[in-house]
């Protein structure tokens, strides 16, 4: 017979026990974090909303003429009208504050942890794995917990979309911070510069175009994650997907689709073109 | 004198995971591989020791892998010596805790880099401000003095281009500007000008000097070029395999190299831009002067054995030369000693380099006369000499070739 030996583990059991636990304990500590990033989405739709529909486009068109060229300007401001007229205007607004808001947190986050592991081999040698497992985890499992600890909504959705779109930043952030000149380093060690000092004036700017091909991929990957996180009750474009899967609805469902394509073409050109800015100075190596 | 400005007393750096279990073996010693294939850890220096004076040129060369980078870093401790002390004026260095060593680095010692080492992130006079702006000097008094500094080196007018803009000459210009702002007493320079073309290379040599001149900094520099070490430096220290082998004026190093290394090593060294008049010329123990008169003239040829002697006043400046055909005819036709002097004498200064005066002794029919700065007479370089300090064989043996002075003792 072929079958598996009566063994069981309930390996299951015991993380759902863990979360549990996480939620009684730290419980404080999630009510802070879903203070916070309720308040900062808020803000920032707060602010979307408020600016007038044709200032918002003359800005993704001054974006792209800054960062691009001023052809690329032109077509991110044609696709942001087109996702007006789709009547999806409101979802946009809310897509780009979630995404705003996960990539300002992962930032937030982020850096840091790269910056310390980068310093610390050890520190480096236990986040690896870590790092690994959350990129690899389908993005699914993560709105389990998410809901258990902060309920259905958007702040959910923005736990979820973290886990899943920290690791890049953190990597790049660590990656970076190593790939410094050696010789850069010691000529600022020198002239007596303090750790921080070197961190902040030497270290983390010669780092900045590496960081910032991080924030490159984190957009993206938080803007992935939007469709998913609806799961969970994100508003937003997202959404709208989820809804036209619900109903069979193939001209919502391509709309909104295509608006999220829009929008992921705008994200990557313009931090993609911020990196640039940012190498423009730089040996190339 | 001068004073010592830095003293390294038996300094030993060893990398590897236990460095200090090492320094026993060195000192039976084991060889640099042998202990690199039992122990895996690599002599980067060992036991050096030297003296570096206030205001001197401090060059240390020596074959790539030699250990002089190891050894320039520990000066300002970025390579901390597995043993030794390394004293400062007479502070060890060595002993110093984070914070002695911070303000020893923004007070006292800059480097320069092989590589440059600017900051890419920030402009020329960013830079050169950098090391003021960790001393949290206002920014309107740090970049006064930066631009000040940016102006010694001459890259005026560049102070808000980016590194990545300008040449290597002058991206190494920045890192000497920006080393010289802090106003450190010593300067460490690591190859400044090895990633430099040669031409660019000697312009900065002869920057550096005329910098030097000016500011009277202590400067420890490093290089593998013979020609570039004893043309700058006071003083050279030669190396091999982590240790010091020579010490010493160039000078010195070319006449008594201490081994077949150090000969091997200035073989292929032009000694013609080394080598100053005076290191090859000898003093005239045969002189005479205007109111000798013909006769003596004569006698001092003829004891000394030779076929000209140069005539000085009583200020031993120098009024020309008279040859034994000249003097005897000038007898016979009862002229004076100044009747019959040839003045068409040529005439070197005593720091000229041989290089410079090879053309002088190929069309002179005298030999050289070498006077010092108040134009007094120091001493004669045949022809022959100047080309004998070419190759490089001493200049002792040529003597034998030209019976021009042969009794006489020779000026070392
Ligand atoms: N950080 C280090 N770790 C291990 N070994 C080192 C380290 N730095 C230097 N060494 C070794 O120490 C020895 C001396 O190296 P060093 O860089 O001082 O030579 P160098 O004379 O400056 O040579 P170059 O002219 O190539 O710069 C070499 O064998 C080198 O491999
Ligand atoms: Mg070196």
């Amino acid at each position: 017979m072929g079958n598996f030996p009566d063994i069981e583990f309930k390996l299951g059991d015991y993380v759902e026990d863990f979360v549990n636990f996480l939620d009684e304990v730290l419980e404080p500590l999630f009510d802070l974090i879903f203070f916070i990033s309720s308040r900062f989405i808020g803000a920032i739709s707060d602010v979307l909303t408020w600016i007038p529909w044709w200032v918002f486009i003359i800005l993704i068109f001054l974006l792209g003429w800054y960062f691009k060229s001023i052809l690329s300007g032109v077509f991110y401001a044609v696709f942001i009208f087109l996702v007006g007229t789709f009547g999806l205007w409101e979802y946009l607004m809310m897509t780009i504050s979630i995404v705003l808001t996960a990539v300002i947190i992962c930032l937030v986050i982020g850096v840091p942890i790269g910056v310390w592991m980068a310093f610390s081999k050890g520190f480096s040698s236990v986040m690896r794995p870590i790092l690994d497992a959350m990129q690899t985890m389908p993005s699914f499992v993560y709105l389990i917990p998410a809901i258990f600890f902060f309920g259905l909504g958007n702040v959910s959705a923005i736990f979820a979309t973290l886990i899943y779109a920290l690791p890049p930043v953190i990597r790049l952030t660590e990656l970076a911070i190593r790939g410094v000149d050696p010789e850069v380093i010691e000529s600022a060690q020198s002239f007596g510069s303090s750790r921080w000092q070197m961190l902040k004036k030497v270290q983390l700017p010669q780092a900045l175009p590496t960081i910032m091909a991080g924030v490159n991929q984190t957009t993206m990957m938080a803007l992935a994650m939007v469709v998913i996180a609806s799961m969970v009750g994100a508003k937003g474009l997202g959404e709208q997907v989820l809804i036209s899967i619900n109903r069979i609805d193939i001209a919502l469902g391509f709309e909104a689709g295509i608006s999220i394509v829009f929008l992921a073409i705008i994200i990557d050109r313009v931090t993609g073109g911020v990196a640039d800015k940012f190498q423009k100075h730089r040996r190339a190596k | 004198m001068a004073k010592n400005k830095i003293k390294i007393e038996h300094v030993s750096k060893i990398f590897g995971p236990k460095p200090k279990s090492v320094i026993p073996m060195v000192r039976d010693g084991m060889s640099k591989a042998e202990i690199l294939k039992e122990t895996n850890h690599t002599v980067g220096v060992y036991d050096a020791s030297m003296e570096i004076n206030e205001g001197e040129i401090f060059v240390i060369m020596g074959l790539s892998g030699s250990g002089k980078s190891t050894l320039i870093r520990c000066f300002n401790l970025l390579n901390k010596p597995t043993d030794g002390a390394i004293k400062v004026d007479d502070e060890n260095i060595v002993k110093y805790n984070a914070s002695e060593l911070r303000k020893f680095r923004q007070d006292k010692i800059a480097m320069v880099f092989q590589h440059f080492g600017l900051f890419n992130h920030r402009t020329v006079m960013e830079n050169v401000e950098y090391g003021l702006e960790i001393k949290n000097v206002s920014k309107e008094e740090r970049q006064k003095i930066a631009q000040d500094n940016i102006e010694i080196v001459g890259l005026k007018g560049f102070e808000d281009k980016y590194p990545e803009e300008l040449s290597g000459g002058m991206q190494q210009r920045v890192g000497l500007a920006r080393a010289l702002t802090n106003d450190p007493d010593i300067l460490l320079m690591d190859e400044p000008f090895s990633a430099l073309d040669p031409l660019i290379r000697r312009d900065m040599q002869l920057e550096l000097l005329d910098i030097q001149e000016r500011l009277k900094k202590t400067i420890i520099f490093i290089t593998h070029d013979v020609n570039e070490a004893f043309k700058i430096g006071d003083r050279v220290a030669v190396m091999k395999d982590g240790k010091v082998v020579q010490v010493g004026t160039p000078e010195e190093i070319l006449e008594s190299p201490a081994n077949e290394y150090i000969t091997d090593f200035i073989a292929d060294i032009d000694r013609s831009k080394i080598l100053q008049a005076e290191n090859i010329m000898f003093k005239p123990n045969a002189l005479v002067s205007l109111k000798d008169g013909l006769k003596v003239a004569i006698k001092e040829m003829k004891e000394n054995g030779i076929s000209s002697v140069f005539v000085v006043d009583r200020g031993r400046h120098l009024k020309g030369i008279v040859t034994i055909d000249a003097a005897i005819k000038g007898v016979k036709e009862k002229k004076t000693l100044e009747d019959v002097l040839d003045t068409d004498v040529s005439v070197v200064k005593k720091e000229e380099y041989v290089n410079d005066i090879i053309p002088k002794a190929l069309e002179s029919k005298f030999p050289l006369a070498v006077v010092n700065e108040d134009n007094k007479l120091e001493g004669l370089i045949l022809r022959v000499h100047v080309l004998s300090g070419l190759v490089a064989d001493d200049v002792e043996e040529s003597r034998e070739y030209h019976g021009y002075m042969q009794n006489n003792e020779v000026n070392e």
